[in-house]
């Protein structure tokens, strides 16, 4: 049996950052991770982190106010507090550790506008931030040597007497399933994007941590909150950055008009995502799209600035679009991108299971609440990330390691056989994924009603009942993908559970869940969090009131 | 359009045979990658293929592999452009690196080679209390080095690699470029000293492969020979590697033509007697066919042209 102190799930910039933190406390640390970490998803955040530098005139206050007002009122304060104090220093950090940031004439750091907020303070990389963060992550890791588990996939984490007490893992290259003992264990896997078709996410962004940490009995908070964001490519989900319209670009419909003036007359295109997203949607189904899409335009800022400052963009464009931005309008959609809920944890990444932390997307502090702000994905993993990692090492430098069983990796293993033991019956791993992706996209998206949400609670249940015969028809021990997708796909099925659940436990509209049915926010009795734990009849739904620290709610318009 | 995709396989637990060309014939939409189209594979006719992607848009570099013999993302590389007539395309997997199985490569010979430049920030000094103060245009600079995403199309088909295992490779050298062009790196010379090495930063020989097979325009090769312009004008100029380019530069602008000869000679050094004998049986063998260099060496009639050409260059 392998055993480290700290063993951190996930090698993006949140799980990274939490192992450097815990090795830095002396902790005996090591990362697991189902991809080498430089592919993790983290990658393709393009446009920047938040941060208000006080230094330079900005209040970090400010910065929190936005993120309250942007997540409508559904994010905990006091944890919003702590993300704005401590950007600063977490960009300062990144800059010292090598992040090549764009910087302004004096060469200082210099910054763009960001959706939802007045003022300019999102610093970048032109339009690959987070490839740009994740590389120099890796960087330290390689630098402070922390053991690196590459391509091992977590099936189930060790669960004693009610304590988390490591994970049991597949080695991809060679099928061999081990367990890790760890004293303190951090789940750093990112979303849960490929339980929706199309997505922007890639194809590894599957919901592992919140598919391992609920049936060990940690709640999944706001998992009705999902974000799609409003420029994103037809067909295969790839995204266009908010940078663009940070930078000036203009959203049009069919009619060659800025519709953003209708629904957020001051911040226009900046408005936050869910409602850039919702008019668009509203946009296409009165008829001004064209072909399911509004467009995104970005001639009048001139080719240098595209090919400076959005160059990556401006690949993909011409890649999978074939248009130059320079020269031509981009059609654009809303599409899913983000999930603000996840494992609900404490200000220190903390789940009331001892010995289970979690942070970044996976994980639900809660800062996002009902919209998460572009540029504060980045700035959650690293705060969150180093907070989960600091907390972790100092809970598991105080104690010995708790007993666990030699057979620890037992039921994984037979639960792999029998998975690969079963007879083909026509189905497969991508036809179920594919029903799901689909009926999450259709009834769990922008729009919402009651009618909707039961009948996508009810195609869930069927693909849990089908999944339940599926086969795997490969069989092999080395590099078993197909073996991997189906362990996937078991815990997208398990989100796309809680999904439904809370959404329709939700009974209003409310960042970016909005009903059809209930179009209006209802502050006097949904001031909460809804929360999903397992049981074995399904997810048992409750509620928990919202933080509220100095910002009362007041109605949202942008 | 249908289009047949012509796969190399590998699998280690296959008792004979374990490589393997496999066709899969496939209806897809015309706008379909390489990358789309072996998913629809995996995805619809053989579970079992072995490829690794996630992003599906350049950025994760997961599926570099080999399309018609030359190595690229598989999500950037477009089915319409890479068809034969008969609609089939080749697909192996990366070439440098020992295969696991399919289009998976074991990158930890890559890894290695990554790590052996000590690919961080080496800061003198202490830390400043705020941000490094630095100009956005060296900023900028880094972008192209910065722009890697590690996905190894360079090292699959590199050319010294094949012969020269111990080479560092395109993508180490120019992770090593991104840090000596970084003005808050103070490990510059340190660094030379080290790609200054056998296995180096010299041993490059510039066939543009590298180049070709970037998929996101960081150009290795140009920041090889951005390392060893830099390093040269650091005073690296007594090995082999060194010497050799210098002495080329020499014989050029003497006579406006490349005295190969003399750059034979001279390279080692003209009193190293163990590198003269070791180079005289190609001398002689080379006499004997006929294709010994000029003993005199005639400058061309437009030499001053050539000349001029230096000049501008080292005026600039």
């Amino acid at each position: 049996m392998y055993e480290h102190d700290v063993v951190v799930v996930g090698a993006g910039l949140a799980g990274m950052r939490a192992a450097l933190a815990a090795a830095q406390q002396g902790a005996d640390t090591a990362i697991i991770t189902k991809v080498h970490p430089v592919r993790s998803h983290s990658n393709a955040a393009q446009g920047g982190i938040n941060a208000a530098l006080t230094d330079r005139g900005d209040d970090w206050e400010d910065h929190a106010y936005a993120t309250v007002k942007g997540s409508d009122y559904l994010g905990d304060q006091d944890a919003i507090e702590v993300m704005a104090q401590e950007a600063g220093a977490a960009v300062i950090e990144l800059e010292h550790m090598g992040v090549i940031f764009s910087r302004d004439e004096t060469g200082h750091l210099g910054t763009r506008r960001f959706g939802g907020q007045e003022r300019a303070r999102t610093f970048f990389v032109a339009d690959i931030t987070g490839q740009a963060m994740l590389h120099v992550l890796y960087e330290q890791v390689m630098k402070e040597n922390v053991r690196v588990y590459e391509e091992w996939f977590v099936t189930s984490l060790i669960m004693v007497d009610g304590e988390c007490r490591g994970v049991v893992a597949m080695d991809i290259m060679s099928g061999k399933i081990e367990a890790i003992r760890a004293k303190s264990v951090i789940l750093c896997t990112g979303g849960v994007g490929r339980a929706y078709e199309p997505s922007t996410n890639g194809l590894i962004v599957t919901g592992d941590g919140m598919g391992l940490a609920y049936p060990a009995g940690a709640a999944l908070m706001d998992m009705e909150m999902i974000q799609y964001h409003p420029t994103t490519l037809k067909g295969n989900g790839v995204l266009i950055t908010e940078a663009a319209r940070g930078e000036g670009a203009y959203l049009l419909n069919s009619e060659g008009d800025r519709f953003m003036k209708t629904y957020a007359p001051n911040m226009l295109e900046l408005a936050s995502r869910d409602v850039v997203s919702r008019s668009e949607a509203t946009e296409i189904q009165e008829g001004r799209g064209v072909d399911g899409c509004v467009f995104l335009d970005l001639r009048h800022l001139g080719r240098e600035l595209i090919e400076t400052k959005l160059s990556y963009i401006n690949e993909v464009a011409l890649d999978y679009m074939n248009i130059n931005l320079a020269d031509e309008p981009i059609p654009i959609q809303p599409g899913m991108h983000y999930i603000m809920g996840g494992i609900k944890t404490d200000v220190w990444g903390a789940t009331p299971i001892p010995g289970l932390y979690a942070a970044g997307e996976c994980a639900c502090v809660s800062v996002h609440g009902g919209n998460r702000l572009g540029a504060n994905s980045l700035l959650d993993t690293v705060v969150f990330g180093r907070r989960s990692g600091e907390a972790a090492a100092a809970r598991a430098l105080e104690r010995p390691f708790g007993r666990v069983s030699e057979h620890a990796a037992y039921l994984d293993e037979t639960r792999i056989i029998s998975l690969l033991d079963r007879k083909d019956n026509g189905d497969s791993v991508a036809k179920v994924r594919l029903a799901m992706g689909e009926t999450l996209n259709e009834h769990l998206a922008v729009f919402r009603e009651e009618q909707g949400m039961q009948t996508a609670a009810k195609a869930i249940q069927q693909l849990k009942e089908r999944y339940r015969y599926m086969p795997v028809k490969a069989k092999g021990k080395v590099f078993n993908t197909a073996l991997v997708f189906a362990l996937e796909l078991g815990f997208m099925l398990d989100c796309a559970e809680t999904i439904c659940a809370s959404g329709l436990t939700r009974k209003e509209s409310r960042g970016a869940h909005y009903r059809t049915d209930m179009p209006t926010r209802d502050d006097e009795n949904w001031l909460k969090h809804v929360t999903c734990t397992w049981s074995p009849d399904g997810p048992v739904v409750d509620t928990i009131p919202v933080t509220f620290t100095r910002w009362e709610p007041v109605e949202r318009t942008y | 359009m249908q289009v047949k995709l012509a796969v190399k396989r590998f699998d280690p637990e296959r008792e004979q045979d374990q490589s393997y060309v496999q066709d899969y014939t496939l209806d897809v939409p015309d706008h379909y990658t390489v990358l789309d189209a072996l998913i629809q594979t995996r995805e619809e006719v053989d579970e079992s293929l072995a490829v690794r992607c996630s992003c599906r848009a350049s950025i994760c570099g997961s599926c570099a592999m080999r399309v018609n013999g030359h190595a690229g993302l598989g999500c950037k590389t477009k089915l319409l452009d890479s068809m034969d007539k008969d609609g089939v395309v080749q697909v192996e997997p990366m070439g440098n690196q020992p295969v696991v199985k399919d289009l998976v490569v074991d990158m930890s010979v890559f890894w290695n080679k990554i790590r052996a430049v000590k690919p961080y920030l080496q800061p003198e000094g202490p830390e400043p209390e705020r941000e490094y103060v630095a100009s956005n245009d060296s900023m900028l600079k880094l972008l192209q080095t910065m722009g890697c995403i590690m996905c190894g199309a360079c090292v699959s088909d590199c050319t010294v690699l094949e012969v020269n295992e111990n080479f560092l490779g395109p993508a180490a050298l120019a992770k090593a470029y991104r840090f000596v062009g970084d003005p808050r790196d103070g490990a510059t010379n340190q660094r030379f000293g080290e790609l200054d090495e056998p296995g180096g930063m010299w041993d490059c020989t510039r066939c543009f492969e590298c180049v070709e097979a970037c998929p996101k325009g960081v150009a290795p090769m140009d920041q090889i020979m951005n390392l060893r312009e830099e390093a040269a004008a650091a005073g690296f100029t007594s090995t082999i590697g060194a010497r050799h380019a210098e002495i080329f530069a020499d014989t050029v602008k003497h006579s406006g033509w490349l005295d190969e000869l003399q750059l034979a000679v001279k390279t080692p050094g003209m009193f190293n007697i163990g590198a003269q004998l070791h180079n005289m049986p190609v001398g002689i063998r080379a006499f004997l066919r006929g294709k010994l260099p000029p003993i005199v060496h005639k400058a061309i009639p437009s030499v001053r042209f050539v000349r001029r050409i230096f000049e501008k260059i080292e005026e600039d």
